[in-house]
């Protein structure tokens, strides 16, 4: 179970970056990470079958700080939609040489 | 059974991600979202992580996602159905750098995986904790005891982040 | 390396403080320069102000009193002591030189220079000159400069300028005789630029500088030379070893004398580089008085009699410097006779005679070149300080009146001895001295260099036999014209009738007293100076009154002990000299001969010039033809300007814009530039896509992962 566990976790983690890099929606992006956070818990847990009841500890405290980082990156998309009325990551670009 | 099991949860759970990647709509993707959760969740149950498992279906499948499609459907998104996804180049480049990355993972499992278990010893480390606090109680032991300081630190964390929510979003 | 002078020396002589005379003049600069500091700051305030500055408060500034008594007097007290150490030096029968060493100046490696003064006869007479004569021309300023606002500047320099010459001749090694070289020439910058507000005037100094320079640069490669040769460049080590280490005539030695023949060239107005001294009459007179013919000058000369050892083992040399000084006799001497401005005729006078004296020491006579260039020194002297007398009054004159005549042109003057009879006496000694006219000192100077020259043509195993022949004609037709443009002078300016002007020859009247009393002294020096070196021919003679006048070949003996060596070698080498001319006749036929010839120019040309009537200077027509070449100098300025001057100006215009700003700036922006465009290359990563972000923490993570997991 551990190392198709692994496999799993791997491919969700990749799919997740691929998304990040390919989409230009800023809220898709975000879900994306998501995605990345989650198989990273999986991960964890696999591990912990076989490391110790830490790493189900570690799982708890990511799913708590993803929580919050949710929260926060949406207000701040919810606070840059309102300037550039759009969440197409294109226009961001005020930090371009 | 476990094996049947894990597999379908899996696949639902790529699809999910693959689901994500590529639909149009932002609600679609969303779901496709709470679909890869929900069935890593179901993972967590075979995985023996009880606890984590409802933690992922109330907070992060329930709460999140949701405060997610509030967003969406906030900011009025729900309507776009344009394709968004970059150019052939950035797909390209894309695909050749996370290809690598996943091949570089699988190399890392493949060539160790007939020794993992074995060197790993038995998958019983948590058993006993397990059976002798139950499942909640397996992950509150040490939270509340070895690992307090993280823990309030957290709580922490999570009130500068409602602040900081409230005072972006104002 | 001070072997000879630590040892006692054979008369035990004690040199009495010889340091303090080259000090006295340092301490007179100090003094005069610190004063004429604060009194241009004072000057300064007041200009900057906007307040009229007058410096003549009560017609006698406070500024003029000091250095009136500092300036003249250091010189007084540094003659006076050189006097005491001249008389115990000619008690002492002194054969080695005397050094005395008061620091080391380099030690590095194989080099050793040490501040050193070396006190033998040569030196010593070089520093009574220096110092004599330019005492009474310190003297002689007090009165010429009396209303001049540089006042204190003027003795500041002056006396900066002896202290270094008196380095110059007293310097144990060539690297000290370099510091007073290169100092010397200095203090002709500044003193010919006196006048530095007028352009014409600071461009003569710049002119002297650096011909001087090229000079210079002889001198420099003919130091490293020698220090090449022996690891030693003072006087003791390089001649005491130079007859063993140097092949006679041999390529090293020759090359090492031609350099220092350039050097001399350069400093001593000779061709090539003579070009300078003309110019230098825009400096005041009593400095043309003291520099450029009395003793800057000289150096030249002093530096091959010095060397004489080295200048006797290369016969090539000899014969070039000989050469060199005739040739730059007759040629300044044809200039000389269509000049126009007194000093001007002056000027080329001195080039002309430093040309004797080069031709004294280039056929070996170094006693008899330093004869002429003591006995140059008096009358010269006096030439240029009465020339002064005349100049001073001629600018009174013409400032009361406001007329905008040139006080200098000789054609503005005339019939002045009726206002200036001392002048004018004094100046007729001198020119009778320099025509070389029996019994005057330039008499027996200049006829000892041409009969030297005559003997070295019939010596028994001369290398350039027919060459010194041609010297010895040349030097005859020179002395002639010698008489001719000094008669001319005479006659232009004190005979005659008067055209300065009937309202301004009221203001004509003769020099004070602290301007005739030097002059006075100087003729008599210009009379009897000679008579220290007369040969025993000569004396028995006629010439010697047959043995009654008091004369002597005192200098002859006295310089033994510093050009004998030198003397050796030339007899060793060539034989011995010939007894009698090339044209046949012994000295006292040839004496004869030469005093009588130089006579009738003089009686002829003032019969003949004074009958004639001199137009002034602004009715004067341009002079034609063969007058207008030798009046426009031949022309050697515009040669040099043309071929020398304007290339090498060229040439750094080229360097300095095209070579420098556009290619080597160039070069260097080109790195600046490419700098940029790797910046500008690099900054094309900063899209500001969140995206091209993300890819490339990504690639990173790819690279850790390849890194950690294709390793294991």
């Amino acid at each position: 179970m551990l190392a198709e566990s692994l496999v799993l976790a791997g491919v969700i983690f990749v799919l997740g970056t691929l998304g990040v890099i390919v989409r230009r929606n800023v809220i898709i992006m975000f879900l994306c990470i998501e995605l990345q956070l989650n198989a990273v818990n999986l991960t964890f847990v696999a591990f912990s079958r076989f490391v110790g009841i830490e790493g189900q500890l570690f799982v708890f405290f990511v799913m708590t700080v993803a929580a919050a980082e949710a929260a926060v990156g949406l207000a701040i998309i919810i606070s840059i939609f309102r300037h550039y009325e759009t969440v197409n990551v294109n226009h961001f670009n005020l930090l371009k040489w | 059974m476990t094996e049947v099991l894990f597999f379908i949860f899996a696949a639902v759970a790529v699809g999910g991600a693959v689901g994500v990647v590529m639909s149009r709509s932002p609600v679609a993707s969303l779901l496709f979202t709470v679909a890869t959760l929900a069935s890593t969740a179901g993972i967590y149950v075979l995985l023996e992580a009880h606890f984590l498992a409802a933690v992922q279906i109330i907070v992060y499948a329930g709460a999140v996602m949701v405060l997610f499609l509030f967003v969406i459907m906030l900011l009025n998104l729900g309507h776009e159905y344009r394709r968004d996804i970059r150019g052939n180049v950035a797909l390209i480049m894309g695909f050749a750098v996370t290809g690598g990355i996943g091949g570089l993972l699988a190399r890392q499992v493949g060539s160790g995986s007939a020794g993992l278990e074995t060197n790993l010893g038995a998958g019983d480390a948590i058993d006993a904790a397990l059976r002798e606090h139950g499942a909640v109680g397996a992950i509150a032991q040490p939270l509340f005891t070895d690992y307090l300081v993280p823990f309030e630190l957290t709580g922490i964390l999570l009130l500068v982040a409602i602040v900081g929510a409230l005072v972006l979003a104002k | 390396m001070q072997a000879a002078g630590l040892e006692e020396p054979q008369g035990a002589w004690e040199p009495l403080l010889p340091g303090l005379i080259i000090l006295l003049p340092l301490l007179g600069f100090a003094i005069n320069g610190a004063l004429a500091l604060s009194a241009a700051r004072k000057s300064a305030d007041a200009v900057r102000a906007g307040r009229e500055f007058d410096f003549l408060e009560n017609g006698r500034p406070a500024s003029h009193s000091l250095p009136t008594w500092v300036g003249p007097g250091v010189m007084l007290l540094a003659f006076l002591l050189t006097l005491v150490n001249f008389v115990g030096m000619l008690g002492a029968d002194l054969h080695e030189p005397v050094i005395r060493s008061y620091w080391t100046w380099i030690a590095t490696g194989d080099l050793n220079v040490a501040a050193a003064i070396q006190l033998d006869q040569l030196s010593m007479i070089m520093m009574m000159i220096i110092t004599g004569v330019g005492f009474l021309i310190h003297v002689f300023s007090v009165g010429y400069m009396q209303d001049d606002p540089g006042y204190p500047r003027y003795f500041a320099y002056l006396n900066l300028f002896v202290f270094f010459m008196l380095v110059l001749v007293m310097g144990a090694s060539y690297p000290i005789m370099f510091i007073g070289w290169e100092g010397v020439g200095l203090c002709s910058y500044l003193l010919i630029g006196f006048w530095f507000s007028d352009e014409e005037k600071a461009s003569a100094g710049k002119k002297a500088f650096i011909v001087n320079r090229i000079g210079d640069l002889g001198f420099l490669l003919a130091i490293f030379l020698l220090y090449l040769v022996f690891q030693r460049v003072d006087y003791v080590g390089v001649f005491g070893n130079a007859e063993a280490v140097f092949i006679y005539g041999g390529p090293v030695i020759t090359t090492v004398t031609l350099f220092f023949l350039l050097a001399a060239t350069g400093k001593s107005a000779q061709i090539p580089l003579y070009i300078w001294l003309p110019d230098a009459m825009a400096g005041p007179t009593p400095v043309s008085a003291l520099i450029h013919a009395a003793t800057m000058v000289t150096a030249g000369v002093y530096l091959i009699v010095r060397s004489a050892v080295l200048f006797a083992l290369a016969p090539l040399s000899s014969a070039v410097v000989a050469g060199i000084g005739v040739l730059t006799a007759l040629f300044a001497a044809t200039i000389a006779l269509k000049q126009q401005d007194i000093k001007k005729v002056l000027a080329y006078s001195t080039v002309s005679q430093l040309g004797y004296m080069f031709l004294g020491v280039g056929v070996g006579a170094y006693t008899a070149g330093v004869f002429h260039l003591m006995t140059h020194a008096f009358f010269k002297a006096l030439l240029f300080l009465g020339a002064g007398a005349v100049i001073h009054s001629m600018h009174h004159a013409l400032h009361h009146t406001h007329k905008d005549w040139d006080a200098q042109d000789m054609r503005n003057m005339g019939g002045l001895r009726a206002y200036m009879p001392i002048t004018w006496v004094t100046m007729w000694l001198a020119t009778l001295a320099i025509a070389g006219i029996w019994p005057f000192a330039g008499f027996f100077s200049k006829d000892e260099i041409i009969w030297m020259t005559g003997a070295m043509a019939g010596a028994e195993n001369a290398p350039y036999q027919g060459l010194y022949t041609v010297y010895w004609i040349l030097a005859l037709a020179a002395a002639m014209m010698t008489a001719f443009y000094m008669a001319r002078l005479m006659v232009m300016t004190f005979h005659g009738e008067n055209r300065t002007g009937s309202t301004e020859a009221e203001h004509l009247h003769e020099a004070p007293k602290t301007m005739w009393i030097p002059l006075a002294i100087l003729a008599a020096l210009s009379v009897f100076g000679g008579w220290i070196n007369v040969t025993t021919d000569l004396r028995e003679s006629i010439l010697g009154g047959f043995g009654f006048l008091p004369m002597s070949e005192w200098l002859h003996g006295w310089l033994e002990p510093v050009t004998e060596a030198a003397h050796q070698i030339q007899e060793a080498n060539l034989g011995e000299l010939a007894h009698a001319a090339p044209l046949g006749g012994g000295e006292v036929v040839w004496g004869l001969i030469s005093t009588v010839v130089a006579l009738s120019v003089v009686l002829v040309t003032m019969r003949r010039l004074g009958a004639r009537k001199v137009p002034v200077a602004v009715e004067d027509a341009e002079p034609k033809g063969f007058s207008r070449i030798l009046f426009n100098k031949w022309y050697v300025d515009e040669f040099y300007h043309r071929w020398v001057v304007d290339p090498i100006l060229t040439t750094s215009r080229v360097l300095g814009r095209i070579v420098d700003a556009k290619i080597i700036d160039g070069a260097v922006n080109l790195v600046g530039n490419a700098a940029r465009a790797v910046g500008w290359v690099g900054s094309l990563l900063q899209t500001g896509q969140t995206n091209t972000y993300a890819f490339f923490f990504t690639v990173g993570v790819l690279v850790i992962l390849a890194m950690i997991g294709l390793q294991g």
